[in-house]
């Protein structure tokens, strides 16, 4: 654009030749300047404002017509998003440590019956009846032909076989709903642990599954989360070594006459249950109904290792030794005075024989001497014991992953007094659950560490907080070896594996008070192998007879421990362990001075 | 030359059209493809579930104790135990002229002293 000047130098002069003032002539073409700037500037303003406005014609139509596609299109899934997720296994597989299926779920049908659709009722129900034995002629006639009723559930199960017997009546009025059943493939092992499910709400064509008992409920939370139902839930059992303790604790249960056995083996160091046996057990996949008579402690689905709990006996004095030994109070070699019977009061506690009138505190455990351990008990006082067997875990429900397992309370005595901290000491007046000792036991031998049980596969061993230094926990572990070697377990000795040990035989006590003279608990706690034990097993006969001799015998020594021996000769190699000899006892017995 | 622009432009907006046309039925077709494929996938699973549960079932350590008894004749198989574990250099080297056969027997049946 060609600028013109203000006072363009022609019409100034023709002004002046005029007699005007030139000043006239920049004023009007400042006033055209001006006009052509503002009509510039508006439309400049209405080509905004059109912008504007169309931006906004295009994104309200942008929504109404998103919102028209809404409104008319049919709903469907997006197809495309999670392609990772299970659609069977709506609840996850468990597993034991190795991968090994213990629970998982099969696909099924479920079959109702809609009366009204139904071409043949009568017919339909023979028919039906013939096909599936479980289901009533006579009631199904009658739910058939009654013309109120539209909907019947008849079976929540059913084969392949059967649901193909079913297509071939060809009724229409019988229905198949898709429905999941949980298998344990491997029967009756782990039963007690794995425990059991029932269908919760249910639809026609889904059913909820929940856990009624055991695992299944305590991590029912877990198992039926649909994010992590590809996740199987992997458990620290050891489903070989589980047979195979099942099959030998079995074995012995028959063989001592027992009424009902368990097993509990763990790794002494991170607390991880390898098998969990508790007999006589049940079959999950047909969970029998809870007794409603009689002891429910005879049931097949009681699970005698973590909810018996029982007056061990003698099991319980290595804890009071090992007080003593930490405390600094004895050292393996003291004098105890062992001459009976020791009167408290209106009480007198008195040995299984006389032991002669001092033994030195290996051979109060190596005998057995209830006397000796009494002893020792008063010098440590009830306040101390209490706190020790607490801060071990023996006073409190077991933390496992167990629906049943906060009911495994342990029984105190109503008022620890000083006959109640004398007989503690050698296992009366405290009742614990086998798991309960088991544990105990890992922590006296590991080396001082608490264990905490659990049925999860731990993948990184954390110790607990120390509970007794590590001497006190390698004299324990020597008193235990002399316990087999010479003591009252020498039956519990493995070719190839050194096993320690102590038995504890306690008599049952009566419903009404007072207890059984010919009705036992004997019960075996082993570690191996003792000199750096991996595992501790705890065996527990509920009335055992042994009657190969000339009278009955119904100790430990001749009943829990030939069979927790049997059942470490098999599993111990099952569980990867070198036999090994053990290194000279001298050396253990210098390390344990305090 | 205006008007040869307006007719390349209007070319290659029905071009574009009949491309965008073609890709919004390929990927319906895709999508099909991929309901069906997780369909199948399902049904893999499914069917992978229940032979897992077979395997597991036929697998049982009742069955397997149950078939260990069966062949004991042949197999002769007994619970592992303490003397079967062994050091590499208890392992014998093979004389010196015997070359691995291709004769390599991997039962175990008539052989003695197993």
């Amino acid at each position: 654009m060609i600028r013109r000047p203000l006072r363009p130098l022609a019409p100034v002069l023709s002004a002046r030749d005029r007699g005007e003032n030139p000043d006239a002539v920049e004023r009007s073409h400042r006033r055209e300047r001006e006009e052509a700037r503002r009509d510039g500037a508006r439309v400049r303003a209405e080509g905004r404002l059109l912008m504007l406005g169309l931006l906004f014609v295009i994104a309200f139509g942008a929504i109404g017509a998103r919102m028209a596609a809404i409104a008319t299109a049919e709903a469907a899934e997006p197809r495309t998003a999670d392609a990772g997720a299970a659609i069977l296994g709506s609840r996850a597989d468990i597993v034991d440590r190795n991968g090994r299926i213990l629970a998982t779920n099969l696909p099924t049908q479920a079959l109702y019956a809609q009366p009204h659709r139904m071409v043949d009722g009568p017919r339909a129900a023979r028919a039906l009846a013939a096909v599936i034995p479980e289901l009533d002629a006579p009631m199904l006639l009658r739910e058939f032909t009654d013309p109120g009723r539209r909907f019947v559930w008849l079976r929540r199960r059913l084969s392949p076989e059967q649901v193909q017997a079913v297509h071939d009546i060809g009724e229409p009025g019988l229905q198949f709903g898709p429905r999941e059943m949980r298998l344990y493939p491997n029967g009756p092992e782990a039963a007690h642990v794995l425990g059991g499910v029932a269908f919760g709400r249910e639809g026609v064509s889904a059913a909820e599954i929940v856990g009624t008992a055991g695992l299944e409920r305590a991590l029912d939370g877990r198992l039926g989360d649909p994010a992590q139902g590809a996740v199987p839930v992997v458990l620290s059992l050891d489903l070989g070594v589980q047979a195979a303790v099942r099959e030998v604790l079995g074995a012995g249960m028959r063989l001592m006459n027992a009424a009902g056995a368990s097993a509990v083996l763990m790794d002494a160091v991170t607390g991880e249950v390898v098998a969990l046996v508790s007999l006589p057990d049940f079959d999950p996949n047909v969970r029998p109904a809870p007794a409603v008579a009689g002891d429910p402690a005879l049931s097949p689905l009681f699970n005698r290792a973590v909810l018996g709990v029982y007056e061990l006996g003698s099991v319980m004095k290595p804890f009071a030794i090992a007080q003593a030994l930490d405390l600094g109070l004895v050292t393996p070699a003291t004098r105890i005075n062992t001459r009976g019977p020791l009167t408290w009061g209106r009480y007198r506690i008195r040995d299984f024989r006389n032991y002669g009138p001092e033994l030195s505190v290996t051979d109060v455990i190596v005998k057995s001497s209830n006397i000796g351990t009494a002893r020792i008990a008063v010098q440590i006082g009830g306040e101390r014991q209490q706190a020790f067997l607490r801060a071990l875990g023996l006073l409190d429900p077991l933390p496992l992953e167990l629906a049943e397992g906060a009911l495994a309370r342990p029984l105190l005595p109503r008022q620890w007094s000083e006959i109640a901290t004398m007989t503690i000491a050698y296992g009366h007046g405290l009742s614990i659950s086998p798991l309960h000792l088991a544990a105990g036991y890992a922590a006296l031998v590991n080396g001082g560490t608490r264990v905490t049980p659990t049925l999860l596969r731990r993948d990184t061993p954390e110790r607990g907080a120390r509970v007794v230094s590590e001497a006190t926990s390698a004299a324990i572990r020597a008193m235990l070896r002399a316990t087999v070697t010479r003591g009252t377990a020498s039956l519990a000795e493995v070719a190839g594996y050194p096993v320690g040990g102590k038995t504890g035989t306690a008599d049952k006590p009566r419903p009404r008070g007072g207890y059984y003279e010919d009705r036992v608990i004997a019960t075996f706690a082993a570690v191996f192998p003792a000199h750096a034990p991996r595992y501790v097993l705890v065996v527990t006969l509920d009335e055992p007879v042994e009657t190969s001799g000339p009278e009955p015998r119904r100790t430990a020594g001749w009943t829990a421990v030939p069979v927790a021996a049997e059942v470490i000769r098999r599993t111990a190699p099952l569980l990867g362990l070198r036999p090994e000899i053990e290194p000279a006892a001298a050396d253990a017995l210098i390390r344990v001075r305090n | 030359m205006r008007g040869v622009l307006y007719v390349l432009a209007c070319l290659g907006v029905m071009g574009l059209a009949a491309w965008a046309y073609r890709e919004n039925y390929a990927t319906q077709q895709a999508l099909g493809g991929v309901g069906r494929l997780q369909d199948e996938i399902a049904r893999l699973r499914e069917s992978l579930a229940m032979q897992r549960a077979e395997w597991a079932y036929l697998n049982r350590p009742e069955r397997l104790a149950a078939l260990v008894a069966l062949t004991f004749d042949r197999l002769r198989l007994m619970p592992m135990e303490a003397g079967q574990f062994g050091a590499i250099g208890q392992v014998a080297y093979p004389p010196l002229g015997a070359a691995l056969g291709p004769s390599v027997t991997l039962s175990s049946e008539g052989e003695e002293g197993l």
